[in-house]
């Protein structure tokens, strides 16, 4: 194994010990999103002018792809916390690869991610969501997911050792909450005012929920609207590839650097 | 004796720098540590000690100057000096949500030791530091002493052919400097090189064969604990009947030594560090008379490192008289 895979490996298991002494954290954001489900699905879905079921249909993708978005929240979140602590000062002394330290954190919010998002599919599906369209399409919806949440852990990885403190960067993580507010996650966009749903349907969220709609056999894009909601899996692969490139080599020189 | 050209440093800097904004925390520090020995950085806070460490331990970056640990570079040749050392910081450097045990092994993991290797280093050193018993707690669930322990074996991993050890024993109760003291003499019995800093001058004097006093950046002064009192003269001090004599017999001091005396008022005691090695115990009881002050007691000893730091870090005019 190279010195990049072992430290990060280790590093993986670190971070797997540490949800473990602390789980509250990891339940309540995979728990969040079924109260959601239901609180939306049911109270909104009845006041709604689509029908209860099909509005919670439509709410189950959408929940996914912002339980996916999290990962901005969490990375920022495991960033400050680790960038404040003295142990990083010490990972730091240590010959261990540079990029470790990152890799590690995000494999293991991968791993924790993919398993949190059971429980919420499962409850979809008891309330009204299909997959239509067989395994290969549930597949892909999958892996877009779980690109998402890694391209936004790393970007929330860097700006989570931007800020000063915890606090801050737990004030700014909870703000990320509003993100899949203002795109087609909740609710569709057809009928927001002009300047407001160009905003929305050019949020990377709405790419990857029209994705996963229309990979699951939902809905099929809507081809008036914005170019990464038109072209949904283009859209998504092309927003995540750029949130990682932008985002990856600036976390791991901010790791290797913070401080200096 | 081994001679100056065949001497080999474990750490050697020339001129180091580090400003952070408008702080000149170092402003040019000179540090030559011979291999095998214990240097002790001593100074108040703010002198610049952790910042020195943090420099030297690849943790920063100079803005001036040059190191070499072990041999290394420390801006050019980062890893190869992080796989000679050994580093506790000022403050706990361990992850507080992972037990003891888990702490070690991760950074046994980290520095390359695999499998059975590093689970029975970690083994060994938590026996050796007391925390056996404690080795399956979350490390956020020690007293202070244990912490530092635990930061204190996760330098010794590997056997660090340096060790920095940044105040080690600050904020914690006797019993656990003890312990810490122990260790540094044993590790100092095996060969490593020490570099603490320190604002104990009882540690610096316990443990170090060196000491640099750090004052504002720079090394004021260097010798072994002996030297520095040597060079620094005596103490005097003097007793006098009435409290009202006090200020005459300060007066006088001040005179003699230059420097600032130190009053008393409940012990009726003024004292003072003098500069000036002919300084003797007749001298004094003249001059005392001389300016008819009524002494009870007048005596002169070495000074402790004590009151030979207070008296260079105090008095501006001091340093430039000490560093030939
Ligand atoms: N990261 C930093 N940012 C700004 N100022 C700093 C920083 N680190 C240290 N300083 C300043 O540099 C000076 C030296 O600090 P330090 O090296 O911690 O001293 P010591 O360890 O001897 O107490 C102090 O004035 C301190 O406030
Ligand atoms: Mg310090």
């Amino acid at each position: 194994m190279t010195s990049l895979a072992y430290d990060s490996t280790a590093m993986l298991g670190r971070q797997l010990q540490r949800i473990k002494h602390a789980p509250g954290v990891l339940i309540l954001t995979q728990t969040m999103p079924i109260s959601m489900l239901l609180f939306f699905g049911y109270v909104f879905g009845s006041a709604l002018a689509m029908p209860g079921e099909e509005y919670r249909a439509y709410l189950v993708p959408g929940l996914l792809v912002a339980t996916a978005a999290g990962g901005l929240m969490t990375g920022m979140f495991h960033a400050a916390q680790d960038s404040h602590r003295g142990v990083m000062d010490r990972l730091r002394t240590l010959p261990m690869s540079r990029a470790a330290v990152p890799v590690g954190q995000s494999a293991a919010d991968l791993l924790t991610t993919a398993l949190g998002m059971v429980p919420l599919m499962l409850v979809g599906l008891a309330v009204g969501w299909r997959i239509d369209s067989g395994p290969l399409g549930a597949l892909g919806a999958f892996g877009l997911l779980m690109l998402l949440r890694l391209a936004t852990t790393w970007a929330g990885l860097f700006l989570g050792l931007l800020t000063r403190s915890e606090e801050a960067a737990g004030q700014l993580g909870s703000a990320t909450f509003m993100l899949p507010l203002l795109s087609n996650a909740y609710i569709p966009t057809d009928r927001l005012p002009g300047w407001l749903r160009t905003i929305a349907e050019w949020n990377p969220i709405s790419a990857v929920a029209s994705a996963v709609r229309d990979l699951c056999g939902n809905a099929a894009p809507a081809a008036d609207a914005a170019w990464p909601v038109a072209h949904p899996i283009a859209g998504s692969l092309a927003w995540c590839g750029l949130l990682l490139l932008v985002f990856g080599p600036l976390a791991v020189r901010r790791y290797a650097h913070n401080g200096r | 004796m081994v001679s100056r050209m065949t001497t080999t440093y474990a750490v050697l800097s020339e001129g180091l720098v580090k400003r952070f904004g408008a702080v000149h925390a170092l402003r040019g520090l000179d540090l030559a540590v011979a291999e095998g020995t214990v240097c002790g950085l001593l100074g108040p806070n703010g002198a610049g000690k952790t910042t020195a460490v943090r420099l030297l331990t690849t943790l920063l970056a100079p803005d001036a100057g040059s190191a070499r640990v072990a041999g290394h570079d420390v801006v050019r040749e980062q890893d190869a000096v992080r796989r000679a050392i050994g580093v506790t910081g000022q403050s706990a450097s361990v992850d507080v949500e992972l037990t003891g045990r888990q702490n070690l092994r991760l950074f046994a993991k980290l520095h390359g030791m695999r499998g059975a290797a590093g689970r029975e280093r970690a083994a060994e050193l938590l026996e050796r530091f007391d925390l056996a018993d404690a080795a399956d707690r979350a490390a956020g669930t020690y007293s202070g002493g244990m912490r530092r322990r635990l930061d204190l074996a996760a330098s010794l991993l590997t056997r660090p052919r340096v060790l920095f050890l940044d105040e080690p024993t600050t904020g914690l109760d006797p019993a656990s400097r003890n312990r810490i003291w122990s260790a540094v003499h044993e590790l100092t019995a095996e060969g490593t090189t020490v570099l603490l800093t320190t604002q104990y001058l009882e540690e610096a004097d316990r443990l170090a064969d060196h000491v640099v006093l750090v004052d504002q950046g720079r090394a004021a002064v260097t010798g072994t604990p002996a030297e520095l009192k040597a060079r620094i003269g005596s103490y005097a001090q003097v007793v006098v009947a009435d409290e009202d004599d006090l200020p005459q017999a300060a007066s006088v001091l001040d005179q003699l030594t230059g420097a600032r005396p130190q009053l008393d008022t409940a012990t009726r005691t003024v004292g003072a560090v003098s500069m000036d090695p002919t300084l003797t115990l007749p001298r004094l009881v003249r001059e005392l008379d001389g300016a008819a002050v009524p002494i009870l007691d007048v005596s002169l000893r070495p000074p402790t490192l004590d009151e030979v730091f207070l008296r260079l870090t105090t008095a501006a005019d001091s340093r430039k008289e000490l560093v030939t």
